[in-house]
């Protein structure tokens, strides 16, 4: 047998071996989970990369207490399955000053997710962190290397990345220095769904169309997830068949309507669809174009 | 909505996803994946053909098109027209100059493959992006402007495309469109083109009249090209034989990773298959050390394998216990790779700091890391004109052919046979930096071959004779520091002491073993190299050995470091402000490097790197020379 392998066969190796040199390189690494279904992929392939072996390395939760419910389900069952030890942070400034996404925009995310994690990372010491973006997603990420480098502080110099050739990675570094590290960079939205479905891995149910209650709020379909949801004068919550193509906090996480009960209808309706994933994200659309970009610079994932 | 006529064919299968979606993900699931990269000038069309593949191949949506439009409008360069250039143009600080500056990589699908397309910059100054891009390319299309014929970047994207071993070149002769189809301008720059392939060794390409703007023969053959019968760029790429289908071809190499052992009744060895394939039972051996066993298990979560074949990353189990750790590689047992520790090979340097001839850097290569130095080159190429150069280093995107020497013998393959086991990476020991790719081509002589002369009176029985610990104290600090005089008051001690010493004066090393050598950055690195050896050899002889060197670089301290056995090497820090140092001035070489007739000089226009942590520190402001020496024998104390 000689045929060439396909393309997800080579993604799937690619990625274990990046997760393979991480753990041989570094002191300290760390997974970073956010529950959604890039994370799912991830914590499946590094139970494959060193099975039999549990992952040698933690799982982290930047939480910033809105996620869904079914999120703090799926998380804590996972943790359970895989072995691996679960580390939950929150930044206890964003929760002492009750920061939320209704009151506070943009410093939701900047507090509770962009501090957070660097809060993290400090008390924990990690000097690598898996993280689970993709070149597909977003303009600026397509340059963004496999192995990212931060200072001390976290930041990100696009100036000053390290060329990747071949399949070496150069992974040395100064005390207080750490990188970023994202096996799934070559993957597109669709490779990674297929994966989901033909390695039968758990996600979301959010993922799945159902029966929800939702409100409409400028141009977005947001889902009433807890009572914590301040409805606006004349807002009903409205039962509607709505799934999610990302999974963020409730309060900023747009909704599509949606009969798609089945990974195949989703995947189909992922290819026949003809707005893009991130679409349903506030967070791109700060500062125009180069929103995303800026977030790096700050120490946004 | 104002797009330029196009063919509009429908490479993903819109009716097969509408009507049976597990079909077409069956479909999908066989796919296989081509690896390429698009190079060209400036304005060649590179980041509109690009955008062209997305927008075809409906990787581009509404809501990302619709910002495409406005953007066109803002900041294109197409007036109305949709400019494709835009959708691939990512970050912000080239959005502002109009160009790219760093590879990018895209993804897009056809019914036959996945493809992942690295768009490389076309600028000189960007080498270092273009090789980065090449070196995990299976085919490279070379964009040329019909207007303009072959260019001086031309040629260089095609040598660096063929010295990173790229097989399948594609001369897409783009913007067909602008000189009205003409199949003789064409033809000419397609002979042109061939004429200069042959100079530089490229047995053969496959060229093509297209137009990225328009969409003549991106997909399919193009009305307007009726004189040409070749295939349509996307056919060429959906057919052409991909690197990793050669590499299951030869024989089995496993470049150890990782040792996976969960508990006493496992040891697994994880690692990427470079080349070959493997199955339970087949006989193996280890390098370097020799040793060969049986493959017993090919393990996965799925479940055991029969056979796994290059490309793949697995977890092998051997019949027997067997030394085997990360940098070894598991190979067939009757067609190992060698083991070697020198080399010619190709540099292309990515650093803004130069190549400095026998400094020690970090060389990667698969999963083996060991420390190197590079000899001056042979020569350095001229991307442009490939002409050999004279070079004494190599600068950012300088490319050139030096021989190289490892501290110990690294498994390896030609690279022209092995991407995985003949590519490697430098890297800085102090910034930590990626500073070169390189490409090992053979082996100067076999590691093997090359033994060390055993010796009955060892360097203890020296060093036991004399009662003493043998020790380098290696003086460091500014010139007029007073590295020399405080040296010499430590020997006279350590002298009256009864203990056997001998002091390596800078100057006095200069006038003869080292009169060969000036003061450039790469002769000092010599100059401290040849001081450190001596000084290791003194030391197997037992003796104190007590050094007097500004040698200003760390690396080096570093190195001679490194050549002793642990504790041996005392770094003294003779620490004398610069400006004190100038005041005292003894030689008076402050006055003449201040005055420009003495260049390199430390200090003044040559750094000085302070010791971070050193052993011993003195600091000549407060301590005379004498209070200083009486310091140094007391932190030495016992000198046995």
């Amino acid at each position: 047998m000689t045929a060439s392998l396909t393309h997800l066969q080579r993604l799937e190796a690619e990625a274990i071996h990046i997760m393979r040199e991480v753990v041989a390189e570094a002191e300290r690494p760390v997974m970073l989970y956010s529950v959604g279904k890039d994370s799912a992929v991830m914590l499946h392939l590094a139970r494959k990369a060193f099975y039999p072996s549990p992952p040698p390395f933690p799982l982290l939760h930047v939480d910033t207490t809105w996620k869904f419910q079914a999120m703090y389900e799926l998380r804590d069952r996972m943790a359970r399955e895989s072995g691996m030890d679960l580390l939950v942070y929150q930044n206890p400034e964003a929760a002492a000053r009750g920061i939320n996404p209704f009151d506070h925009g943009a410093l939701h995310t900047d507090m509770w997710k962009t501090e957070g994690l660097k809060q993290a990372l400090d008390k924990y010491g990690f000097d690598a962190a898996f993280g689970g973006a993709r070149r597909d997603e977003e303009k600026s990420r397509a340059k963004e290397r496999i192995f990212s480098f931060r200072t001390a502080s976290h930041g990100w110099d696009p100036k000053n990345q390290r060329p990747e050739l071949w399949n070496l990675y150069n992974a040395r570094k100064h005390k207080g220095e750490s990188i970023r590290v994202f096996p799934i960079s070559n993957w597109t939205e669709l490779d990674v769904w297929q994966y989901i479905q033909l390695n039968d891995i758990p996600i979301v149910p959010l993922y799945f169309a159902d029966k929800r209650p939702t409100v409409e709020r400028d141009g977005l379909l947001l889902m009433v997830d807890d009572d914590r949801f301040p409805l606006r004068e004349g807002e009903v919550p409205v039962e509607r068949s709505i799934r999610f193509r990302t999974l963020g906090c409730y309060p900023l996480t747009g909704a599509v309507e949606s009969e798609a009960a089945t990974l195949s209808d989703v995947i189909q309706e992922t290819l026949l669809t003809t707005t893009s994933e991130r679409q349903g994200r506030a967070i791109d659309k700060d500062a125009g174009g180069a929103g995303m970009e800026i977030k790096k610079q700050q120490g946004y994932f | 909505m104002d797009t330029p006529d196009a063919p509009q064919a429908n490479y993903v299968t819109d009716a097969l996803i509408a009507e049976d979606i597990d079909a077409y993900l069956e479909l999908h699931q066989q796919k296989d994946m081509l690896r390429f990269i698009t190079c060209g000038s400036v304005d060649d069309g590179k980041s509109t053909l690009i955008g062209r593949l997305l927008y075809d191949s409906k990787m581009i949506f509404e809501d990302q098109l619709d910002a495409l439009q406005s953007d066109s409008k803002k900041v294109g360069t197409q007036g109305q027209e949709i400019d494709f250039a835009l959708l691939v143009d990512g970050l912000a600080a080239e959005r502002e100059q109009g160009i790219t500056i760093d590879v990018a990589y895209r993804f897009f699908n056809t019914e036959k493959r996945k493809f992942i397309v690295a768009d490389c910059p076309g600028h000189e100054q960007y080498t270092r992006n273009m090789v980065t891009g090449a070196s995990t390319a299976d085919l490279a299309v070379i964009l040329v402007d019909a207007r303009k014929g072959v260019l001086v970047q031309t040629r260089r994207h095609s040598y660096l495309c063929h010295l990173i071993g790229i097989r399948n070149l594609v001369l897409a002769v783009n913007k067909m469109d602008l000189i009205g189809y003409d199949q003789a301008a064409y033809d000419a720059i397609v002979a042109d083109y061939a004429a200069f392939a042959k100079t530089i060794g490229i047995e053969g390409f496959t060229a093509m009249p297209i137009s990225g703007f328009k969409g003549d023969n991106i997909i399919a053959p193009s009305p307007s090209t009726p004189w040409y019968s070749g295939p349509s760029l996307i056919e060429h790429l959906e057919t052409v034989e991909v690197n990793s289908a050669r590499d299951a071809e030869k024989p089995f190499r496993l470049p150890v990773q990782w040792v996976n052992r969960p508990n006493l009744d496992f040891r697994g060895f994880s690692g990427l298959i470079a080349s070959g394939s493997v199955r339970a039972g087949d006989a193996v051996r280890v390098l370097p050390s020799g040793k060969t066993s049986t493959v017993s298990r090919i393990v996965t979560l799925d479940g055991d394998l029969d056979e796994a074949v290059a490309g793949q990353s697995v977890t092998l189990c051997l019949a027997d216990e067997i030394d085997c750790s990360r940098g070894n590689v598991i190979a067939a047992a009757d067609t190992p790779p060698e083991a070697a520790d020198q080399f010619e090979t190709t540099l292309v340097w990515l650093a803004d700091d130069p190549l400095l001839v026998g400094r020690a850097y970090w060389l990667k290569l698969g999963s083996q890391m060991v420390s190197v130095t590079v000899h001056q080159p042979k020569y350095a190429v001229n991307v442009n004109t490939m002409e050999h150069i004279a070079a004494k280093t190599l600068d950012l995107n300088a490319i050139g052919v030096a021989e190289i020497v490892t501290d110990k013998p690294i498994v390896f393959e030609h690279y022209a046979d092995s991407r995985a086991l003949g590519g490697f990476i430098l890297i800085d020991k102090l910034t930590n930096a990626t500073v070169a790719a390189g490409m090992l081509h053979f082996s100067l002589r076999r590691a093997q071959n090359v033994h060390w002369q055993a010796i009955d009176i060892t360097r203890e029985a020296h060093a036991a004779l004399k009662n003493q610990q043998p020790r380098v104290l290696w003086f460091t600090g500014l010139s007029g520091s007073g590295k020399s005089t405080i040296a010499n008051a430590v020997e006279k001690r350590l002298n009256l002491m009864n203990r056997h010493t001998f002091l390596l004066d800078g100057d006095n090393v200069r006038h003869g073993l080292n009169k060969d050598l000036g003061f450039t950055e790469a002769d000092r690195i010599e100059n401290i190299r040849r001081v450190g050896e001596v000084a290791k050899l003194m030391a197997d002889a037992g003796l104190i050995v007590l050094t007097a060197f500004i040698s200003p670089f760390r690396a080096e301290r570093d190195m001679v470091r490194a050549m002793l056995p642990e504790g041996e090497f005392v770094e003294i820090f003779v620490d004398t402000p610069l400006a004190v140092a100038e005041a005292r001035d003894v030689k008076g070489l402050y006055k003449k490097a201040r005055s420009g007739a003495l260049k390199n000089f430390t200090g003044i226009d040559s750094p000085y790197e302070p010791p971070e942590n050193p052993d011993i520190r003195v600091n000549t402001v407060e301590m005379t020379a004498d209070e200083a020496a009486e310091h140094i024998i007391q932190q030495l104390m016992p000198l046995k």
